[in-house]
């Protein structure tokens, strides 16, 4: 039975895994189809589907919504997919405006609002808001944003000094601003019965042209036409400014698009200028009208009717969005991030247990994990035509791909359920790291485009990759420089050939960190050297990197002087988790130079707390060894540092290679 | 010696240094933040010691070596170490070679350091320009007829300048009718336009320039994304007698300050004013000497060469639907510059695309594409688009390419040799 069982459960987890795959079934309304329609926002084409997980993320810091927040998990609240709340907001807003999605976390600023506390009575978690209960307030919103807002545009201050209260603000009218925007995508938000405005405005075209050109040549013309005319005018105009996804394809002469995407506000401006108006605002306008009804069969087939009219011409688009499509209900890092966990705890344990179905099961789930994540990772890569790394965000998920193969590596070699544990960790670690940049991204989206500089894959592939494993390997050799003081402190499992296999394996991953980081820091000043005949400019993160290959190096030559021994590889191991941190993220904090992502105060915490946790792990190891749980028993280590004499190359050297670890 | 001789080649130095290296970077790294880019780099980096560093906004009085000492302590005892401890043997290749590579790099980096030289070139469309300028110096050029086509110049670099302002001597050249005594030599300053109608204080000198205009003197600027602007007062005299006093300034010298300062006017008080700003900041000041009719301006440092670029074509491309508010120049996607090259020399005269991360080598110097202005808006505005390249003169440009590889490969075959022992090892277990 035993021997079956890693393979029962990674089959399991397998099946839970391709379960989510599946497309939901169309009940009624077919969201799926208007999830994959293509859009562009945000500088990128796109499905409809990813501009509402990416908003609802911004505005609820989740890709769903749940429309009775107040109610306990047990209690069954009605929770809808992130496309059905996109509908809903976009064609018909009296519904969506009364669901509690804006999430506020600051008191100061739900009191200002004048927002109800939690009361489960009244239908309200105290957290999450509707639009129609933040409209009363909108005044006093736009008063305290513009008045942060204009004191950073004088430079009196900078976003990284806002108070909390401040940030909260600011994050509230971001969210609000995107709504907005989103209600303005189809149709104007205050539209009843759009097709028929539309048709209005359409049978207008002539007249109400004719009528402003009368009015400015100072000759008679029809007032009320005029009137008319000028208003959806205003309207349209107003919904352009607001600035919303570019949901109207150009026009489309023999299977090529001639020009670019507009906005559904811009293309009705431009038919008074004598365009002729473009098929998907009636389809748009068509789909509308369906919701509102409630008739799904004629939304359906709305929906297919513009897919069609699309095919000729947007076919390129048409798959692409159905693929991120997919990739967006893969969530293959989530997914991948809960079998990190569970294979090592069941890795873990098998320390303890010492047995070895629980090491091999949790090696078969980490192989899994590893397979979802794979798989996610060159998904997002084709999707993106770009190599791995584009953005912090991606390089939070290539950091876990890197450490996992690397742990998986160590394990298969060493069989101690070691690179398991250390596979598995930082493959969790950084996937959580991965997820909460992912809300803290530009617009919730973590595909946004290249600035000129960047838009290299050459480099892309090349620098960045080599660095990022650089930082992968770092992280991997400080880890299992915790699990030495972990085990060795705390519990008796470290015995003398573990703690060896472990230096051994420390000291053979810091040699491949630093070729990697090395090889990866030049290449970026190779790549500068291209970009701008600048080697090195001593900017934060080249200078990151730097410390990195330095410390890296400074390892090796202390181990190779012996003036360090099996302990201080480990100690110093650990200091190479906050240097590569620090790198990471921590320059990204200083607000300054090439790299600077912006200033990320919720991060600083995390960071702050991280390095404070190392610091921690390096003072139990440098405790003696009675303090040590494994060592007690032990006789004691011989004494630390060879003379000099012993380093000089020569005979008595031949044994051994000098930098083959003793 | 001998003892000298020990801890230049000990293994300990190497580690010293090493951790010292990794204090100073990560110290010259959280200064920026205080000091600037430039300075921090000036101070921490780019010299052979510091005194006195910046932690998140507070000072501590505390010395380290600086960049130069670190680089040359390291290179010294690495060459040194290889001589004492040099031994052929493929084990050690490995080890050889990538030290090898550290040495070049090193090398490399120093050199870089003394002989590289960065100047700009800015054009615009269908402008052809023969000279690059400096980013930071400026320099005092006297300009004269010198029939047909021809133009006699002749320049005072800003080295120059500053001494004579602090000796107080007369700066005196054979090409040169009149004798310069530079009064004051302000490295930064303001200009203000001397409005008509408006309550004006006395001009600092009833010659040219300051008729129109009011310099004053203003701290010294650090950062990165600013520059200095100096302006300079001069006293002029001919054999025949003294000539006034002028103002000369970066101000009005230099083209892209000119468009920067119409720009802010013409925010401000309208195209009108604005107009009259750009002729009367444009208009050349001079004065008669030797018979000859001569204008000074104070331009940033000219570097000329032998052959001509010509913008034929600056393209500027966003993003589609990324010109909003919140980004009014759109994100951008490209930007490149088509230029014709024309050398009377080899008699070349082709068409050469430079953008980003492709830039154009050419007779020792190498043009990467920096900047652009020829977005929509720019047009839009009703201005001329224009490109500016960064020049790079840099010798030892290859150096990183093959220290880079060198060390590679080195690590490479180390990491081999470890890898392959190790898992025979294990096999034999």
């Amino acid at each position: 039975m035993k021997k079956w069982l890693p393979l029962i459960l990674t089959g399991a987890m397998a099946v839970w895994f391709l379960g989510t795959l599946r497309a939901p079934a169309v009940k009624d309304f077919d969201y799926g189809a208007f999830g994959r329609l293509p859009v562009v926002f945000n500088g990128r084409h796109q499905p409809m589907d990813s501009i509402a997980r990416n908003s609802l993320l911004q505005i609820r810091e989740k890709q769903s919504a749940n429309l009775e927040p107040w109610k306990g998990d047990l209690e069954k609240p009605r929770i809808i997919p992130a496309i059905e709340w996109l509908v809903a907001v976009m064609t018909k807003p009296a519904v969506a405006d009364e669901w509690p999605v804006f999430r506020i976390d600051n008191p100061e600023l739900t009191a200002l609002l004048k927002l109800p506390e939690k009361d489960k009575e009244k239908e309200c978690d105290g957290k999450h808001y509707s639009w129609k209960q933040i409209e009363p307030s909108l005044d006093v919103m736009q008063e305290q944003s513009t008045r942060i807002g204009g004191r950073e545009q004088r430079k009196e201050s900078e976003a990284g000094q806002r108070t909390p209260f401040e940030r909260a603000v600011m994050k509230l009218h971001d969210r609000l601003v995107l709504y907005m925007r989103l209600k303005n995508t189809l149709q104007p938000q205050d539209a009843r019965d759009w097709s028929k405005e539309l048709a209005e405005y359409e049978s207008l075209l002539g007249p109400g042209v004719a009528a402003i050109q009368a009015q400015q040549a100072k000759e008679k013309y029809d007032e009320a036409v005029f009137k008319k005319f000028v208003g959806y005018a205003q309207k349209f105009d107003a919904m352009a400014r607001l600035e919303p996804p570019l949901v109207v394809p150009p026009h489309a002469h023999d299977g090529a698009a001639h020009g670019d995407w507009t906005r559904v506000g811009e293309a009705l401006i431009e038919a008074a200028r004598g365009e002729s108006l473009p098929g998907a605002v009636r389809h748009y306008a068509a789909m509308a009208g369906a919701f509102q009804r409630g008739d799904a069969d004629d939304f359906n087939q709305q929906v297919a009717a513009y897919r069609a009219s699309l095919a000729p011409g947007f076919a390129t688009e048409l798959t692409k969005s159905g693929r991120e499509v997919f990739f967006n209900r893969m969530q293959a890092f989530y997914n991948a991030m809960v079998i990190y966990v569970l294979a090592g705890l069941l890795a873990c344990a098998s320390w303890f247990n010492r047995s070895d179905w629980l090491r091999r099961s949790a090696v078969w789930l980490i192989g899994l994990a590893l397979i979802i994540h794979t798989t996610g990772l060159i998904f997002r890569m084709v999707l993106e035509g770009r190599p791995p790394v584009t953005n912090l965000y991606s390089s939070a998920i290539f950091i876990g791909w890197g450490a996992c193969v690397l742990g998986l590596v160590l394990e298969r070699f060493y069989k101690d359920g070691i690179g398991a544990v250390v596979s598995s960790s930082v493959g969790f670690l950084t996937l959580i790291v991965a997820h909460h940049l992912a809300l803290i991204a530009e617009h919730g989206d973590t595909m946004e485009m290249m600035r000129a500089v960047l838009d290299t894959n050459f480099w892309l592939a090349t620098h960045v990759v080599a660095v990022t494993t650089g930082y992968a390997s770092t992280f991997v050799a400080g880890f299992l420089a915790i699990v030495y003081i972990v085990r060795g402190m705390f519990t008796k499992t470290l015995d003398e050939a573990t703690g060896k296999g472990l230096s051994r394996m420390v000291y053979g991953i810091v040699c491949f960190a630093t070729l990697f980081s090395f090889v990866g820091t030049v290449l970026g000043g190779i790549w500068a050297d291209q970009s701008w005949g600048r080697f090195w400019g001593w900017d934060p993160k080249e200078n990151g990197a730097l410390i990195i290959v330095l410390w890296n190096a400074l390892i090796l030559h202390l181990r190779w002087g012996g003036m360090i021994r099996e302990r201080g590889l480990i100690n110093c191991a650990i200091v190479g988790n906050i240097v590569t941190s620090w790198s990471w993220f921590g320059v990204n904090m200083l607000g300054i130079g090439l790299h600077s992502y912006g200033f990320m105060d919720s991060a600083f915490k995390w960071l702050m707390g991280f390095v404070v946790s190392q610091l921690a792990l390096i003072a139990l190891g440098l405790l003696p060894d009675k303090c040590w749980a494994s060592f007690r028993n032990r006789p004691p280590m011989p004494p630390a540092a060879p003379s000099r004499k012993e380093m000089k190359p020569g005979k008595r050297d031949k044994g051994r290679s000098k930098l083959a670890p003793a | 010696m001998n003892r000298l001789w020990k801890i230049f080649t000990s293994l300990r130095l190497t580690v010293v240094l090493l951790g010292l290296g990794i204090v100073l970077v990560w110290v010259g790294t959280v200064a920026q933040a205080d000091e600037g880019l430039y300075q921090a780099q000036s101070r921490y980096f780019k010299h052979w010691y510091v005194w006195g560093l910046t932690l998140f906004g507070h000072k501590v009085p505390l010395p380290l070596p600086g960049g130069y000492t670190i680089g040359v302590l390291l290179l010294v005892n690495l060459v040194s170490a290889h001589i004492k401890r040099f031994q052929w043997s493929a084990k050690k290749f490995g080890i050889h070679l990538t030290h090898a590579g550290v040495i070049l790099l090193l090398v490399g980096q120093l050199f870089t350091d003394v002989f590289s030289r960065e100047t700009q070139l800015r054009f615009f469309e269908g402008q052809s320009k023969t000279w690059s300028e400096s980013a930071t110096d400026y320099e005092l050029a006297f300009t004269t007829d010198a029939g047909g086509d021809a133009e006699e110049v002749v320049v005072i670099p800003q080295k120059l300048l500053m001494q004579a302002a602090e000796k107080g001597v007369e700066l005196k050249d054979a090409k040169l009718p009149v004798g310069v005594r530079v009064k004051s030599w302000w490295k930064n300053s303001r200009s203000a336009f001397r409005a008509p109608m408006q309550a004006n204080q006395p001009p600092l000198t009833t010659n040219g320039l300051a008729r129109h205009f009011d310099f004053r003197q203003t701290g010294e600027t650090k950062s990165m994304d600013s520059k200095n602007i100096p302006t300079a007062l001069l006293e002029l005299a001919s054999p025949a007698g003294p000539l006034g006093t002028w103002i000369a300034s970066g101000w009005a010298g230099d083209e892209v300050m000119v468009d920067w300062t119409v720009e802010g006017y013409e925010e401000e008080m309208g195209p009108q004013l604005a107009k009259a700003v750009r002729a009367r900041l444009t208009e050349p000041q001079g004065f008669e000497a030797g018979g000859k009719r001569w204008a000074l301006t104070l331009r940033p440092a000219r570097t000329y060469n032998p052959y001509s670029l010509t913008l034929l074509k600056p393209t500027h491309s966003v993003y589609v639907g990324t010109v909003t508010s919140a980004t009014p120049e759109g994100i951008p996607k490209d930007f490149r510059s088509r230029v014709r090259i024309e050398n009377p020399q080899t008699r070349e005269n082709r068409e050469v695309e430079i953008y980003m991360n492709s830039p154009l080598r050419y007779a020792g110097l190498t043009f990467f594409q920096l900047q652009m202005d020829a977005s929509e808006r720019t047009r839009q505005r009703g201005r001329t688009p224009s490109s500016t390249l960064q020049v790079v003169r840099n010798p030892a440009w290859l150096t990183p390419y093959a220290g880079c590889g060198i060390v590679g490969a080195g690590l490479v075959i180390q990491f081999m040799i470890h890898l392959v022992g190790f898992v025979s090892r294990r096999k034999t277990k």
